[in-house]
């Protein structure tokens, strides 16, 4: 498997009470466990089954992935900004690995 | 001031009259006055062409799908490989330095094999002489994600190739001849639909220029990056002739020619096409 790489969008900075606008995207297969190759053999399941959003140690967001979601997923969701401090994003692999990215944002 | 070019058929849709300005930092250069000796007044990108989705997909690096290929060149840059231990890296250093440019001056004249030579081959050329490894079948094995990324660190930059350097004119002049001839049951031309009818539509196609500035490029209809080389082949593919082989010499002059045709327009690998 290609090395998995996320990539995060945060603004640099909002005003207290702003809500903003977080975009997520991580590469990865995820392979289904639906296909075959060309052997005839199912390709084995591996996916990101669990994304986790926190901020300031609080969880903002969070979901459960099923293999129905397509290769590279995308999630965007928003947060409202009361306080300056860090977004830790975690997504979790069918087989235990653990990725995660932080980005920091400041108060106006 | 309207789809800018006097000598097309700017009256089907034509292109936007819009500016592309990437993540709000990088602009990009989608008109130019063409060069000297150039059939049209004007050089314009085949972005200008495009739905406002794509368009807008490719003016933000988050958005365009071929970034995920850019970080996995980033990735074979770093990576050893071949008997001499060594990566892209271990000679040419941080990419954003070394190749800062380097994309925007391709295809090159090669003495070595005395032809002209493209960034695939190049790559080619570096993994058997220095590295050791073998050379990446057409399009295969990390080919089209290395080439994307090479020619990324030249985002923005202006297309300009050295026409004066060995053969390079020769093989320009037989790229030119290719882009006239008809071709296939169908009988075009590259001309036929690049010069003639930009801006109309065939079928339900918006027609560019034709031009090579932003490949690779991700296509919608390919969910994945397309080298030029791959279009060239496409494209004839389309008349309903034989197409060439890939790095062919007639595909090698076409490139010649083809790049010297958007002379002006900035580098937007990867673009983002239909």
């Amino acid at each position: 498997m290609a090395a998995v790489k996320p990539r995060v969008k945060v603004p640099k900075s909002a005003s207290a009470g702003e809500v903003i606008t977080i975009k997520t995207l991580i590469s990865h297969p995820m392979e289904s466990g639906q296909r075959k190759d060309n052997d005839g053999n199912a390709i084995p399941r591996q996916i990101i089954n669990k994304f986790t959003c926190e901020f300031n140690g609080q969880t903002v967001f969070t979901c459960d992935i099923d293999p129905a979601v397509s290769a590279n997923p995308y999630l965007e969701f928003t947060a409202k900004v009361n306080e300056a401090g860090t977004f830790k994003f975690t997504w979790v692999d069918d087989d235990g690995s653990v990725y995660t990215d932080e980005k920091e944002i400041a108060l106006k | 001031m309207l789809a800018g070019s006097a000598g097309t058929a700017a009256f089907a849709g034509g292109p936007v009259d819009e500016d592309l300005v990437i993540d709000g930092e990088v602009e990009i250069i989608t008109r130019a006055p063409a060069p000297e000796g150039h059939p049209l007044d004007e050089v314009l990108s085949g972005w200008l062409f495009r739905e406002p989705e794509t368009r807008a997909l490719e003016a933000d690096t988050f958005a365009n799908p071929a970034m995920l290929g850019v970080d996995a060149g980033a990735d074979i840059w770093n990576t050893v490989e071949g008997t001499e231990g060594k990566s892209c890296a271990t000679c040419h250093g941080d990419a954003a330095e070394s190749m800062k440019g380097v994309g925007a001056h391709f295809p090159k004249w090669d003495a070595d094999s005395g032809k002209p030579i493209n960034i695939e081959l190049q790559i080619n050329k570096c993994r058997t002489e220095q590295m050791g490894a073998e050379a990446y079948p057409f399009d295969k094995g990390g080919q089209k994600e290395l080439t994307t990324y090479i020619k990324h660190q030249s985002l923005g930059e202006p297309v300009s190739i050295d026409l004066a350097e060995g053969d390079m004119q020769s093989w320009w002049d037989k790229g030119k001849e290719l882009y006239y001839t008809r071709f296939g049951q169908l009988n075009l031309s590259c001309s036929n639909c690049h010069e003639d009818y930009n801006g109309s539509y065939i079928r339900a196609d918006h027609l560019s220029q034709g031009q090579a500035n932003g490949f690779p490029t991700y296509r919608l209809k390919n969910a994945g990056l397309v080298s030029i080389h791959n279009r060239f082949r496409g494209c004839i593919r389309d008349t309903r002739a034989e197409f060439p082989a890939a790095f062919s010499d007639d595909l090698m002059a076409l490139e010649v020619y083809v790049t010297w045709r958007g002379t002006g327009l900035s580098v937007e690998t990867p673009a983002v096409r239909q």
